[in-house]
């Protein structure tokens, strides 16, 4: 089992003629995907990595059967495409575009809620259930199959913390990046109360970042349904307030949203939280044999390197590399 | 995207919103002009983007317009939380019967706008939004539906009793929510709403931050942008498509992604460094984005060492390389620069690194103490 999708995932990829989404088409075909067609109005008749092009949703459901749909249409388009698979019948949309507006979002949340329907994202690098399903643009060679679900907002973070996982042989039952905006389709509870319900996720590793409350609410979520352990990371603790950190959402505004929070009420309701990508899979471990993770020593870590001034212990760097102060800047 | 004081006034004006009469001016002799013009008491505003405006001193009242004028000199040119004024907004001085907060934000749990009312405004609505939140109302409109009269009715009864007054603050109400709509704001804010002797509602302060994402439906508000109020190393990233926040310390970072980003810089904070910057390339992986990043953080004197950290999925890690190596033989860097380039075409990537013979970095934490003890040798 899985989250969301599996290997009776039928996907047509809206926008397929366009760069990346011909790219992305042959990428999630050779991964395995089941990619049934794909939209570009203009372009119907024609192939795209050898999957049949239509020129509506409406067509490309008729015709394929397709349960699924994925967007990689330019912002001002990106609205438009969600409303028209989700009026086609489809009932999971996952949209890649980044830079949509706030204010077409809104509208179309409330459309695919009216009808039923689940979007993943927008700005978010999609989903893998690794060995059945890749919708999306995150790498394919990074993941293992196992049991343990990723959820995360952020994109090649995402694809570092689930290498770190791989790397230390643990493998994954779905990974899913829900994106970095500030309306989103779907958030870490939906993805919690999924994985909590699904019999192949073990363990939850949870990653978040500045802005919004999701984390928080995911918290309180976590302590009411979840029982299986969550690892959760947070990213931004050195993030200015009021600085858009490249994400639309991931901004502090006032005092709200800070990593600090975020991590405080994480830990309070039992989810270790990692200080580093890498350190995600020592605490799933940890977790799963025990129910806790041993810290006292990273604490002591950290304080030791900020007390003490850091020491060149590797070599240094080729000779040639002349090492001298930095030119004045012409700024300031 | 943050728009002045001045600038959110024309908007309310356009649509009907009433503000007092006002002008900007960037000379105190100016001010002066202007005050005499209007022929009445004045108020001399810093146009500054940040919060706290008037309890940092940059907003007056004048009597005179010999007072507007040496006020005017003492707010040009003050420094107000990290900058600097330039211009300032001189408007009529109204007498106030009452203050009022008025805002509508985008609120990304409902995931619809919504208005706030409180009938306690004015300069410490945070403190009262903290200490009385009861004194706060928070309505959520459907952005499908949009807003109606009456629920805009039924708010202003929350600020006012008197009809007329009820009738001119829907007509606010109303007017305000147009407006976030058609700007594609994320904010639109007046505070103090304002009711002055004759018992006219009024926006004494206006508040516009429009939503990046929408900007492409509106390159008129472009030309809103105010280039002094920001970094000129920002701009000059966002010039060359990069996403880029200036901090205080001395390790430059590059990253692919905004999340990895984040998470590269709390490392380099944790194992005793201090970033100096966010730096996003994005998702494309042309070259000269490269060349872009490593030329606007050597602009920095303060630059000890540049880390470079690249998770490649869409992103190539040889056209990163590549990147690297152009800017190298180009700006000959005298920082070391220390790499990690993982994922999509790494081995391409590490051949073409050979040439320049780089420090390097296999996994995020080696390169990221890399990074730290190398500036540690360069300071």
């Amino acid at each position: 089992m899985s989250i969301f999708i599996d290997k009776n995932t039928r996907l047509i990829v809206q926008g397929s003629s366009g760069r990346d989404g011909s790219f992305h088409s042959e990428q999630m075909k050779k991964y395995g995907t089941k990619v049934v067609g794909g939209v570009t109005p203009g372009k119907g008749g024609s192939k795209v990595a050898g999957i049949p092009v239509f020129n509506t949703m409406e067509e490309a459901v008729a015709k394929t059967k397709a349960n699924t749909s994925v967007i990689y249409v330019p912002p001002p388009f990106a609205a438009d495409s969600i409303y028209e698979a989700v009026a086609s019948g489809i009932k999971l949309v996952i949209c890649i575009t980044e830079g949509i507006p706030a204010n077409d979002m809104m509208k179309v949340y409330a459309f695919v809620k009216k009808h039923g329907a689940r979007l993943i994202g927008p700005n978010c690098p999609g989903l893998i259930t690794p060995g059945e399903s890749k919708v999306g643009i995150m790498p394919g060679n990074i993941v293992k199959k196992g049991s343990i679900g990723v959820v995360s907002r952020s994109g090649t973070l995402t694809y570092e913390s689930i290498w770190a996982l791989t790397l230390a042989g643990i493998g994954q039952s779905t990974c899913i990046g829900i994106g970095g905006d500030q309306i989103i389709g779907t958030n870490f509870v939906d993805c919690l109360e999924a994985f909590n319900k699904d019999s192949a996720t073990k363990a939850i590793v949870m990653i978040g970042e500045i802005g919004g409350s999701d984390e928080e609410e995911a918290a309180a979520f976590i302590k009411k349904h979840v029982k299986k352990p969550v690892i959760g990371f947070i990213a931004g603790q050195t993030a200015p307030a009021d600085k858009r950190m490249g994400h639309a959402g991931a901004i502090i505004s006032g005092s709200s949203g800070t990593a600090a929070d975020k991590i405080a009420a994480l830990e309070k309701v039992g989810v270790p939280v990692a200080s580093s990508p890498t350190e995600i899979p020592k605490f799933v471990k940890q977790m799963l044999k025990t129910g806790k993770v041993e810290r006292p020593k990273a604490a002591a870590d950290s304080k030791k390197s900020e007390s003490k001034k850091p020491k060149p212990k590797l070599p240094r760097p080729k000779s040639h590399f002349i090492i001298r102060k930095a030119a004045k800047g012409p700024l300031r | 995207m943050k728009i002045h004081e001045y600038q959110a006034k024309e908007f309310f004006a356009k649509v009907g919103i009433p503000v007092p009469a006002g002008e900007i001016a960037t000379d105190p002799i100016v001010v002066r002009t202007l005050a005499e013009k209007f022929a009445k008491p004045v108020m001399v505003k810093a146009q500054v983007h940040v919060g706290g405006r008037g309890k940092a001193g940059g907003i007056k009242f004048a009597e005179t317009p010999e007072a507007a004028q040496v006020l005017a000199q003492k707010i040009i040119g003050m420094n107000i939380k990290g900058l600097t004024v330039k211009k300032v907004l001189v408007t009529v001085a109204e007498d106030i019967l009452s203050e009022a907060y008025l805002g509508i934000i985008l609120d990304r749990a409902t995931k619809t706008p919504v208005i706030i009312l409180s009938s306690a405004g004015g300069i410490d609505i945070e403190e009262v939004a903290a200490k009385t939140p009861h004194k706060i109302h928070k309505y959520s409109v459907d952005p499908v539906e949009g807003l109606k009269s009456f629920q805009a009715r039924n708010l202003a009864y929350k600020l006012f009793k008197e009809i007329s007054q009820v009738r001119e603050t829907t007509d606010i109400i109303m007017k305000l929510y147009k407006l976030f709509w058609e700007l594609d704001a994320s904010l639109v804010e007046i505070n103090p709403l304002i009711t002055s002797n004759a018992g006219k509602v009024i926006a004494l302060d206006a508040k516009i931050n429009l939503d990046d994402n929408g900007l492409f439906r509106h390159p008129e508000l472009e030309s809103l942008r105010d280039l002094d109020a920001e970094e000129p190393s920002e701009v000059e990233a966002r010039e060359g498509g990069l996403s880029f926040v200036k901090l205080s310390g001395n390790i430059g970072c590059i990253v692919n992604g905004a999340g990895l980003a984040m998470a590269t810089m709390d490392l380099v904070k944790r194992y005793g460094g201090d970033p100096a910057n966010f730096l996003d390339i994005g998702g494309s992986s042309n070259p000269q984005k490269v060349v872009t990043a490593i030329k606007i953080i050597l602009e920095d004197p303060k630059i000890r060492a540049i880390l470079i950290n690249i998770f490649g999925g869409i992103t190539r890690c040889d056209d990163v390389a590549n990147g690297i190596v152009t800017a190298i033989n180009q700006l000959k860097p005298t920082v070391p620069i220390v790499v990690r380039l993982t994922g999509t075409n790494e081995e391409k990537a590490h051949k073409i690194l050979r040439t320049v013979n780089l420090p390097y970095g296999e996994t995020l934490d080696e390169v990221v103490k890399k990074a730290i003890n190398l500036a540690g040798i360069a300071a």
